[in-house]
This record gives structure tokens, sequence and C-alpha cells, in this order.
């Protein structure tokens, strides 16, 4: 198996590679608004530092959110062309959950919120790093203070409000190494992995575009 | 000819998710998806609705135009990619598609300008372009009058709306006469059964001292919208039939009177329309006439190829791979405001220097769609 997996549901544009048994390569830079650009140089770079060309991966794995959408859907795209392109199976992953394998957290309950915008968070809550409690959702940091604020927290939506996320910590995004290792395992295991599309949580926002005004009052 | 370019096309920029194969000046397929529908209720194309439709329609929009075409992907001499102008977040999925296409095929990329392809498209049409070409361009995003001399590397703008495109006032007005979206269509229907002569709408900017060729339609939407209103609270029928008319004539009388006299001009003798607006069947009649009388060819494509589509994208796509231009890197960004100026946007010079194409690590360090 050669895996490649990506993410970019999080301010991180993350690419990694997996032989089925380590990572063999990976790149992670942060940058929350040029994830369009620098997806395709760093899974190029990554192939290269692994002395490998694309068409040798025999399957995608790719952080399905959830995330800001402009970014989510770049990630989602590549590997979608990917797959189409080199004929080979995509598998979506909730990035919460590769967030919550890479805190490596044995014995929870802990939380894992990633940055929704909007002062919201995207947040599930977790027994341990491979058992997620709860559907991902989205809300205002103290709409949920009740539910969270006793428990451990990892990601960047939790280190972001203290008052709700008093005990929070790293890590802050997400990896593509931590997802391309919960994929491979789960693929091991037999699991089937969700489909590769977005987890947007939200309704689009449903506002015309401002040039497009009333003439004249109705 | 087989020995010709053969190149995919992706278009993203609004609400249509396009894909188009030609060979050359050949079209061999034109894969358009539209969530025009999921936009209609809201009177006006939602960006973020649009661009949850194209990551959705990409992967069977491609797998079609193939199909249509009859090639195999492996066969492709390059796929281009509208780059700008657009919806920001529209474009980007377009161009991640592209780009993830092009990396896995190990074919050459080319991030294309949407208007620059709108022109190029005649070419599947009738034929490779005139240099120079005169174009009008006309959408519910843009309206233009453009001169090309190689629409490779070289697109000057004359002229352009200062205000509405024209598109966005058959919109409005379509929306004052609750007949839906988009309003193009439907008022043309209209027109059809109308006096275009019954209400005498203002010409926007022909005025002696006017700019000969930028366009307004503000002044008109608001004309028209006054007048409506004006039977409305009158307690009278609004004559749809001769509004839409009326109101069509006066848009359709301005862009053909500047587009000949830009001909005229500059010593053009022909004239290329194009964009959603071009479908238009006045405007088409209209143009015709004028032409004729000032003994200028008029290039119109067939309304499909006018609206938004991949076939056009892919057209100068292929006369880019044809005249030999560089191709994007890896790095290519999405540019809501790409300047007509640049009909595509090649690699940076230092990017390319001692690298092949398929290893170019640079990327730009503008951050150009935030
Ligand atoms: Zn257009």
């Amino acid at each position: 198996m050669l895996l490649l997996a990506l993410d970019t549901a999080t301010p991180a544009v993350t690419v990694a590679l997996h032989d089925g048994t380590h990572v063999i390569a990976s790149s992670t830079q942060v940058d929350a608004r040029r994830h369009g650009e620098l997806l395709l140089p760093a899974v190029d770079r990554v192939l290269d530092s692994a002395g490998l060309a694309l068409d040798a991966v025999t399957d995608i794995a790719v952080g399905i959110g959830p995330g800001p959408y402009t970014g989510l859907r770049v990630g989602l795209m590549t590997a979608d062309t990917f797959g189409l392109a080199l004929g080979v199976p995509v598998h979506g992953v909730c990035t919460l959950d590769a967030l919550a394998y890479e805190a490596d957290v044995e014995r929870g309950p802990f939380v894992v919120a990633t940055d929704a915008r909007r002062k919201e968070v995207y947040w599930a809550r977790y027994a341990d790093s491979r058992t997620r409690l709860s559907d991902p959702a989205v809300d205002r940091p103290a709409d949920i203070a009740d539910q969270v604020s006793h428990l451990p927290a990892v990601g960047a939506g939790a280190l972001l409000y203290p008052d709700t996320f008093p005990k929070a910590h790293e890590p802050q995004h997400v990896s593509a190494a931590a997802l391309a290792s919960l994929a491979a395992e789960r693929l091991a295991a037999g699991e089937e992995l969700p489909a590769p599309r977005p987890l947007y949580l939200r309704r689009p926002d449903a506002q015309v575009p401002k040039n497009y005004k009333v003439v004249t009052p109705q | 000819m087989a020995d010709e370019p053969l190149v995919l096309g992706i278009e993203t920029s609004c609400d249509e998710t396009g894909v188009g194969i030609v060979r050359g000046t050949t079209l061999l397929a034109d894969a358009v998806a539209s969530s025009v529908d999921e936009h209609a209720r809201f009177g006006g194309v939602v960006p973020e609705v649009a661009s949850r439709a194209h990551l959705e329609a990409m992967v069977p929009t491609i797998r079609r135009a193939l199909k249509d075409a009859g090639v195999a992907a492996s066969d492709l001499d390059g796929i281009s990619v509208t780059a700008g102008p657009g919806l920001a977040g529209a474009l980007l999925v377009g161009v991640s598609a592209a780009k993830a296409y092009a990396y896995a095929l190990g074919k050459p990329l080319y991030g294309v300008n949407h208007l620059a392809s709108h022109i190029c498209v005649d070419q599947l049409e009738h034929g490779t372009l005139p240099e120079p070409t005169m174009a009008l361009l006309v959408s519910g995003g843009h309206s233009s009058l453009l001169l090309s001399t190689d629409i490779t590397s070289d697109v000057r703008p004359l002229g352009a709306t200062i205000d509405d495109a024209a598109g966005e006032a058959f919109d409005k007005i379509a929306r004052v006469l609750n007949l839906g979206f988009p309003g193009g269509p439907v008022i043309d229907r209209y027109a059809r059964e109308g006096d275009p002569t019954a209400i005498a709408f203002p010409r926007g900017l022909t005025g002696p001292r006017d700019p000969a060729y930028d366009f307004s339609f503000s002044g008109l939407k608001t004309a028209v919208a006054r007048w409506i209103e004006a039977k409305r609270a009158a307690g009278e029928e609004v004559p749809v039939r001769d509004v839409s008319a009326s109101f069509q004539e006066a848009v359709v009388d301005v862009l053909t009177r500047k587009a000949v006299k830009a001909c005229k001009d500059e010593g053009v003798d022909h004239l290329m329309i194009g964009g959603g607006v071009a479908a238009n069947s006045r405007l088409r009649a209209l143009a015709q006439e004028r032409c004729e009388r000032a003994g200028i060819r008029l290039r119109v494509p067939r309304p499909k190829l006018c609206t938004d589509n991949g076939a056009m994208v892919a057209a100068l796509g292929a006369e880019m791979v044809a005249r030999g231009r560089r191709p994007s890197s890896w790095g290519l960004s999405a540019d809501s405001s790409l300047p007509v100026t640049d009909p595509h946007v090649p690699a940076p010079d230092d990017a390319s220097a001692g690298h092949s194409h398929e290893h170019v690590h640079e990327v730009s360090k503008e951050n150009l769609y935030s």
C-alpha cells in the first residue's frame, strides 16, 4: 500500500505518504489563506522527497472537515480528481478524528475543537484517540461550556476560547501524517471509511451578492 | 487534424461547471452542469451555493466530457482552466481540479482568462480568429469592448460598463417584472411579442461628450423600474411584453451602436460577440443588420458557446499550446480580479528556469483570493 493523505480543513496545508506501516514523507505549512496555491507544490515535494511518483499511489485519504469551506474544498477537489485520474479509491477521514488521533490520548474523555470562524468552533467529544463519542457539531463556545469546560481539549478552536476550554493544549492543527496513520490503521482493520464528501455543518449563506440591490423600495 | 493540440478545459467562474475538450479549433465535447436552479429563488448567483455545486459536479462532468469526445485522458496535450476573473471560491474549485488532473496525468497546465476564452471560443464555430479581432463581451458579469491582436498574448480593453453589466440589468428588470431568474431568456421571449418602440427608455452614455466605448445600464434599469412602479401605483396593468421589448431594445441599441463604431474607428472589418447576453435574439438580429450596413462581418457563436462553458477554456488552452505559450506553475492561484490584459497566467520566470514543468516548486508569494 502507498497511501497519499491530505487535509485542508484547518489553517494547515498538510500532505503525507504512508506505506501501510510508516509515514515515509510529510509536509505541513500553516497559512489559512493560501490552501489553493500551496497544496499541489506540497504534494510534489512530498513525493519527490520519497523518490516516488504519483502513479505509485494506491489509495488516497482526505480530511472531510468540518472546516472553513473554501479551504476545505481545495483538499477534497484535489483528492477527488487524483482519484479520477489514477483510478484509485479515495477515502474520507473526519478532520477532528485525525486531530484526536494526533493528540494521542489513551484515556479520555477529551474534546477536539477547531476554529469555525464567526466566533464558533467545530467540535466533538472523544473517549480516547480512536473513539469519537459525539457527531461533529458547530457551536458558539459559550453555548457548549457546560458540556466541555471540565474536559481536556485540543485544537486551535479550544486554544482560542480559554473561558470555554480552560484545559486546552496542543496540537492546534491536524497533520496529514496522523490522518494517514489513522486511515491506514482503519483500512488494515477492514473498516469502511466515509465517502470523501465535505462536512459543512452549516447551510450556505443565502445572501444575494451585494451588487444585486433592489431598484426602488417595494 | 491529429497533430493539433488536444486540450481539456475547465470553467467554474460562476454557476456553470463546464468541461470542454477541443482538438485545435475543433469542438469535441462541451459538458456543462449548471446550478442555476439552486440560485433562482435568491434572484442572483449565491457564491457558496455555486462553489458547493462545482465540487459535486466536477468529476462526473470530466467523465462525461471524455466520453462525449471519445478520447482517453492520457491522450490530452494539456489542461486549461479559468484562473479568473470570477467568483473567488468558485474559481478555486476549478483551479484545484485542473491542477490535480494535470499533475496526475503529467500534462502541462494553463490558467487562462475567462474573458479571452469568451472570444477564443468563436474559433470552434467560425475557424481561426482574424487578427486583430474586435470583440463585444456581454454577460451577467461583464460588458466590454476588447481589441485583440493575438488572443494568447494581447487583449486591449477599449471600453467597459461603468456600473451594471448588461446581463445584470436583464436580471434586475426581470425581477421587477416578477419573471424570475435568470432574466435574459425570459425577457427575450416576452420581447418577441412586444413593441420595441412602445416606450422610449434612455440610452446610457450616448451623449456627444460621453466616453465612446464605455457602457452604463444603471440609469436605464432605474428608469424602467420607475416606469413599472408608476403603472402599478396608478392601478394600471403593466404591459410586460412592451416593457420587455423596449428595455431590451435600449440595451442592444447601445451595445451594437458602440461596437460598430469601435470597428469603424479602429479599421477592423469584423466583430465578434460573446458572453451570455450574446444568446439574446434581438442583439444578434440588430448586430447583423448594423454590421451588414457598415460592411462589417459579424461572428457570433451558437448560444450554447456564448454562455459560460468549458469548451471556450479548452479553445484558448489549445491556442496556448499551439503558440508555445509557457504553462502555469503548480502554485497557480485563482484570481477573482484577473485583468483582461492577462490572457493567461504563465509560471513566474524564475520558477521555470532550469526546471521541467513537472518540477516547478516555487509558489507565488501573493495571496490573490483572500
Ligand atoms: Zn462569462
